[in-house]
């Protein structure tokens, strides 16, 4: 038991460490590895934010489906602290897409948001799994808020490529002048990296949050429990 | 065959209890003829804008009028145990889903059927709506939100927010079938060809059948007891 713990601490120490390092890392390349965009100027360099929590929000709405899944195959409640913490987390990277998106687009595009498949498409998936949160809090005990949020966790996430499909189709057939720059084409190689080492450090924070995140559920679902076989 | 005896059987149920009581049909109707009068304060009287908007209008009310109904078709179950009842039936747990979606799609459709008239004349549509094509489209549409909307329903109604919950759980997983329902109203309502939205219309019978599939497979896990 004592074993345990003490490997548990270390294994924290050491994530906290490499996550930090990374982060620190993710800033230097960001701010004075990368090269300034020509057009674009110094704003560009939101890009490696922007992009590494659009990516790390896709991930987390993935480990809330596959949670969701492994819950009703299961029944246990491990996967289902797993999925209320990574769509919790999900949720804060998905608002800081929709933060820094329309902070870029407004001295690029100028304009702050536009109705385009991406965007509106991200829009609603913030919608989706802010319904998912507003569900477990309101779902009851606690199987039932596992049970319930699953699925919706796994309809939730089936949906997303079909409102993005579908959103697609609705713009195309309403053909627009386009705005938006084609940012994955052409990336100049040291882009490349800072992207990469951003990308890195942001899954790297994600899976010290989520650890974090876990952890603090189970303590208060030990809580409510005990609480719970008090009052009875 | 029995499976579908046994849809009919609940089906039917709903039907007569709506009959008997009519607590949804009147709601609903009197709430979507308040919607379309609502949105007439947004434009200048007589202004073309009307026209482009006309679908997104009327298909913001029936999906506004229709939560209504939808959110009641399990929360009524729930009130006096009657969900219990339809547990024990001797049916498959989909069964139930099914005649849910029916019974949700026949309210919906006698709500659009009464206000799409009243729309017409208070919007002042052109008079060559094309009409066998918008009957389809109304039907596949409004199957699509019910599809979603039956099991986000049994969702909702079992949880302590019970009615305010649905709404915020069906519009955006429903954005799909309500962009598909729009795209393809507008042409027909101007009285465009058939040819024009057949595209939308076998988009939204897809949309329909993918709903109907994964909500018939997720029912069992919400209702389980």
């Amino acid at each position: 038991m004592r074993n345990a713990e003490a490997r548990t601490r270390i294994f924290d120490g050491a994530l906290w460490a490499v996550t930090s390092l990374a982060i620190a890392a993710a800033l230097y390349a960001v701010f004075l590895y990368a090269p300034t965009e020509r057009t674009m100027g110094d704003v560009q360099r939101i890009f490696y934010f922007h992009v590494a929590s659009a990516w790390v929000a896709f991930l987390a709405f993935f480990v809330v489906f596959l949670a969701s899944v492994l819950y009703l195959a299961t029944r246990n409640l491990q996967h289902d602290l797993i999925a209320a913490s990574s769509a919790e987390i999900g949720v804060l990277f998905t608002t800081l897409v929709l933060i820094t998106g329309p902070l870029w687009a407004k001295p690029v595009w100028n304009t702050y948001w536009t109705w385009d498949p991406r965007l509106t498409t991200t829009l609603v998936l913030w919608l989706i799994y802010i319904a998912y949160l507003m569900l477990r809090a309101f779902a009851g005990e606690e199987e039932k808020t596992a049970r319930f949020a699953a699925v919706f966790g796994i309809i939730g996430f089936l949906d997303v490529p079909i409102v993005y499909f579908s959103i697609r189709l609705w713009r195309t057939l309403h053909p627009k002048p386009v705005i938006g720059g084609s940012e994955g084409s052409g990336l100049h190689p040291t882009m490349l990296i800072t992207l990469l080492v951003s990308l890195i450090a942001f899954a790297l924070l994600y899976a010290t949050l989520l650890r974090l995140r876990v952890r603090l559920e189970r303590a208060r679902r030990e809580v409510r429990r005990a609480r719970l076989a008090l009052n009875a | 065959m029995s499976y579908l005896r046994g849809i009919a059987a609940i089906y039917w149920k709903d039907v007569l209890l709506e009959f008997r009581t009519r607590q949804s049909i009147g709601t609903m109707l009197v709430f979507c003829l308040t919607i379309v009068v609502i949105f007439n304060f947004v434009f200048e009287p007589g202004s073309e804008a009307v026209r482009e908007v006309a679908p997104g209008i009327l298909w913001s009310s029936f999906a506004f009028a229709g939560i209504l109904g939808i959110n009641r078709s399990f929360s009524f179950e729930i009130d006096r145990g009657g969900l219990q009842g339809l547990l024990l039936c001797p049916v498959e747990r989909s069964t139930i889903y099914f005649a849910k979606v029916l019974g949700n799609l026949t309210l919906m459709l006698l709500v659009e059927l009464v206000t799409l008239p009243i729309f017409a004349i208070l919007y002042n549509l052109p008079t060559q709506i094309n009409l066998p094509g918008l009957a389809l489209a109304l039907v596949l549409g409004t199957l699509g939100f019910a599809a979603v909307g039956s099991l986000l329903s049994a969702l909702s109604a079992n949880t302590r927010a019970r009615e305010i919950l649905l709404p915020v759980l069906l519009f955006p997983v429903s954005v799909p079938v309500l962009i598909a329902m729009v795209k393809s109203t507008g042409p027909l309502l101007a009285g465009r060809p058939f040819g024009e939205v057949a595209g939308w219309l076998r988009l939204l019978l897809g949309f329909d059948l993918l709903f109907l599939a994964i909500s018939s497979i997720m029912f069992p896990y919400v209702v389980e007891e």
